[in-house]
């Protein structure tokens, strides 16, 4: 058991809870674990709850204010549910001069989605992300897996309705 | 390995994979099984070509016949028409937006034919999951050389003498930098790849580490012989997951051959590496942020010196290069520091990639040797301004850099020139942007990044940077106010002197070259209330200029709410309740009749 503390949180299974138990084990040792550490039980969780956070700050044995801090800092960490399909519509340079901002706007505009938000029945989640590196297809959406470029606001709506 | 009649060099980087390489993959594959063709004709996919917006491509070799633009429907005509009977297809080519002439072959081929591919030498010519292949180019020869025959100063005087300089941005000599290294004492020291591409607009190396990946490990080990150290690790975006991929592929296959971990070649020197993938922040691009991030907190920038040379990762001596630095090391040990120093500028030297996008025809990835002109790479190589409109000005070094007008585009490609002109090398995004990008708008759209970014430890990057965006902001929304751009001009200057890192003193560059280029256009905002390049929607009417109108209905059709009213040989309206200002027709028009 990697924790003493007993981690209760209704989007956290016990099957996940085993599977951070494991995550934290074979990371415990290693140097500089906790970055790792984070981003795997979001993988497993979907996001990050206090309660998870608290429960890896207690597996580690690093207090949890350095474990909350570090998962504020970076973009990759989420402590609110995320939706079932995440929108990640890319604000590169290129991508905004190729215009990613009226793309945005009708995304939030369809599914009453703030950026950064998650629509209310959990069904989609939508994400600034800085630069994808696919500049040559500006401007870019990711749809959980799916990349779609050259995009424009029209498609976006047509795209979306695909996932449900 | 088998020999096969031709070899289809199919790319399969990030941005060919979103144009659809992989169902192309697939029916290519399928097809060429049903022709009988799949022991002659083999598919490799390669890492990413460098042409993205053209994607997806493919290179036929020996011929070096180039196809793009393939979809799986494709795939029967091209093994028909092409594999079996040898006559390739036409229409499958590419055709110069210029000349309107079809181009078979890629060397002619104007985006290919100015270029000078060292870094990038072996992207689209080898399998990079196949350590044989990085081999069979006279791979890890370089680090054979150094591990063998040359001592830890041998190599660092070989690369000062290359005059190779740091890729990422700042451009520090690599040579002086493994030097300090060298002479720290410590039992334990670091060899640090920055795989952390950060800034938006810039993705060489992204392309590297999918196309190369081999020539960044053998880089690494070089730098580790240079200064004893026998760990590494690559800090790479965990927005790259094909490049952590290859890279883990390509460091197993590397232990498997003994070309990394104990003893390598028999040599008695050690160094193995590890990937730490990020967390997305801007920031950890900076050198003592991103050892901050390995050691699993957070990704903060402190004060230098001491410089990580002495105290680093973990406080021990570290190097840390960028991956297009690393990936030009092997050749230079093999080659030698002279022949990468015979190109280039008395300052800078060799060659450089850069990551060209936005308005303009050839979007892709191409390196040129230092000093050609940004002319001749935005108009010989990027192919000109799409859409018959006026080139405005060109965005290089990302949020910290700045924009270049038309008539400093005859600047060479180098270090300090580009300095010169107020804006910087930076990692080699370059931007072109056309007549209807507005530069205030421009300047706040790097604010917004960098303001976001800013890590919040010193005060005038995290509190400055925030009220020059809200300036910024007011100012395109119609708000601004005598006196805003002055306090513009003297909020950068406090901001540019009294940061801690270079990210807050770069951060103000933005404002202060569309300043110094563009004044004219933040006084139209501010005293006219109007936007020149039309594209502030706060000054924006939403009416037809129906002496402009030519009556063509483009507008109409790219009206998403019906707002346009149009029927042939009328001109349109715009019925302002159903509006929602979303810019659709405004770039839809071609006779700017829309005010």
């Amino acid at each position: 058991m990697a924790a003493t503390e007993k981690l209760q949180h209704p989007d956290v299974t016990p099957e996940m809870i085993r599977e951070i138990d494991d995550i934290i084990e074979s990371q415990k040792n290693a140097p500089g674990a906790v970055i790792p550490v984070l981003r795997m039980s979001q993988d497993v969780v979907g996001y990050l709850p206090v309660e998870v956070i608290d429960y890896i700050s207690a597996g580690l044995n690093i207090p949890p204010s350095d474990v909350y801090g570090v998962a504020t800092f970076y973009s990759l960490f989420s402590l609110t549910p995320k939706g079932r399909h995440r929108i990640r519509a890319c604000l590169g340079t290129a991508c905004y001069v190729k215009g990613i901002k009226e793309v945005m706007g009708r995304i939030s505009k369809k599914f009453d989605l703030e950026v950064g938000g998650t629509t209310e029945d959990r069904r989609f989640s939508l994400e600034a992300v800085r630069c994808l590196g696919a500049c040559g297809l500006a401007p870019v959406v990711v749809v959980d897996q799916d990349t779609y470029g050259s995009i424009s606001a029209d498609q976006v709506s047509e795209i979306l309705e695909k996932y449900e | 390995m088998e020999q096969a009649r031709l070899h289809l060099m199919l790319c399969g980087g990030t941005g060919c994979h979103a144009s659809g390489s992989k169902s192309f993959h697939e029916a290519l594959d399928a097809e060429l099984k049903n022709q009988g063709l799949e022991k002659e004709v083999r598919v490799i996919e390669t890492g990413c070509n460098g042409f993205c917006a053209l994607g997806p491509v493919m290179l036929v070799q020996p011929e070096g016949i180039f196809y793009q633009q393939l979809r799986a429907k494709d795939a029967a005509e091209l093994v028909e028409s092409h594999f079996l009977k040898g006559r390739p297809v036409q229409r499958l080519m590419f055709r110069d937006p210029v000349s309107k002439k079809t181009i078979a072959h890629m060397d002619e081929i104007p985006f290919f034919a100015h270029q000078m591919i060292w870094a990038m030498r072996n992207k689209g010519l080898i399998d990079p999951e196949s350590i044989d292949e990085y081999i069979a180019r006279d791979g890890y020869f370089g680090m054979a050389k150094a591990l063998t025959e040359m001592s830890s100063e041998e190599i660092i005087e070989e690369i000062k003498g290359s005059g190779l300089r740091g890729r990422g941005g700042a451009g520090f000599p690599a040579g002086v930098k493994w030097g300090f290294a060298a002479q720290a004492q410590s039992d334990v020291k670091y060899v640090l790849c920055n795989a952390d591409e950060g800034d938006p607009g810039a993705f060489m190396d992204r392309s590297i580490l999918e196309a190369d990946p081999h020539a960044v490990l053998e880089g690494m080990v070089i730098a580790a012989k240079a200064i004893n150290a026998t760990q590494g690790y690559i800090y790479c975006r965990t927005e790259y997951p094909l490049a952590i991929r290859r890279l883990s592929l390509a460091i197993e296959k590397a232990r498997d051959y003994g070309l990394l971990g104990e003893d390598i070649l028999g040599s008695g020197f050690g160094f193995d590496v590890d990937i730490y993938q990020g967390a997305g922040a801007f920031v950890c691009g900076e050198e003592t942020a991103l050892m901050r991030s390995i050691e699993g907190r957070r990704g903060m920038p402190r004060p230098r010196p001491p410089f990580p040379a002495n105290k680093g990762l973990w406080d021990k001596p570290t190097v840390l290069n960028n991956v297009e630095t690393l990936a030009n090391v092997g050749q230079i040990i093999l080659n030698g520091g002279q022949w990468y120093a015979s190109v280039g500028t008395e300052s800078s030297k060799g060659t450089k990639v850069f990551a060209i996008s936005g308005d303009i025809n050839n979007i892709g990835l191409v390196e040129v040797p230092m000093g050609i002109s940004l002319r001749k790479m935005i108009f010989d190589i990027g192919g000109g301004i799409p859409n018959k409109r006026k080139f405005k000005a060109v965005q290089l070094g990302g949020p910290s850099g700045g924009c270049i007008p038309e008539k400093y585009l005859d600047t060479p490609v180098d270090y300090e020139e580009i300095a010169k002109v107020g804006a910087i090398m930076g990692s080699g995004g370059v931007i072109v942007m056309d007549e209807k990008t507005c530069m205030v708008d421009m300047a706040r759209f790097f604010m917004d990044f960098i303001q976001e970014e800013s890590c919040g430890k010193c005060t005038p990057c995290r509190e400055g940077t925030r009220r020059i965006l809200e300036i910024l902001e007011k100012i395109s929304e119609g708000r601004g106010e005598p006196g805003d751009i002055e306090t513009l001009e003297e909020l950068s200057e406090v901001i540019k002197s009294s940061s801690l890192c270079g990210l807050g003193q770069t951060a103000p560059n933005p404002v202060l070259s569309t300043l110094t280029y563009f004044r004219d256009e933040y006084y139209a905002h501010v005293y006219e209330k109007r936007c020149p390049a039309k594209r502030c929607v706060a000054f924006l009417q939403f009416t037809v200029d129906t002496d402009k109108c030519k009556k063509c209905g483009l507008c109409f059709k790219a009206c998403p709410t019906g707002a346009v009213q149009w029927e042939k040989k009328q001109p349109a309206v715009i019925d302002k309740e159903k509006c929602i200002q979303c810019m659709a027709c405004y770039d839809a028009c071609r006779f700017d009749a829309i005010e």
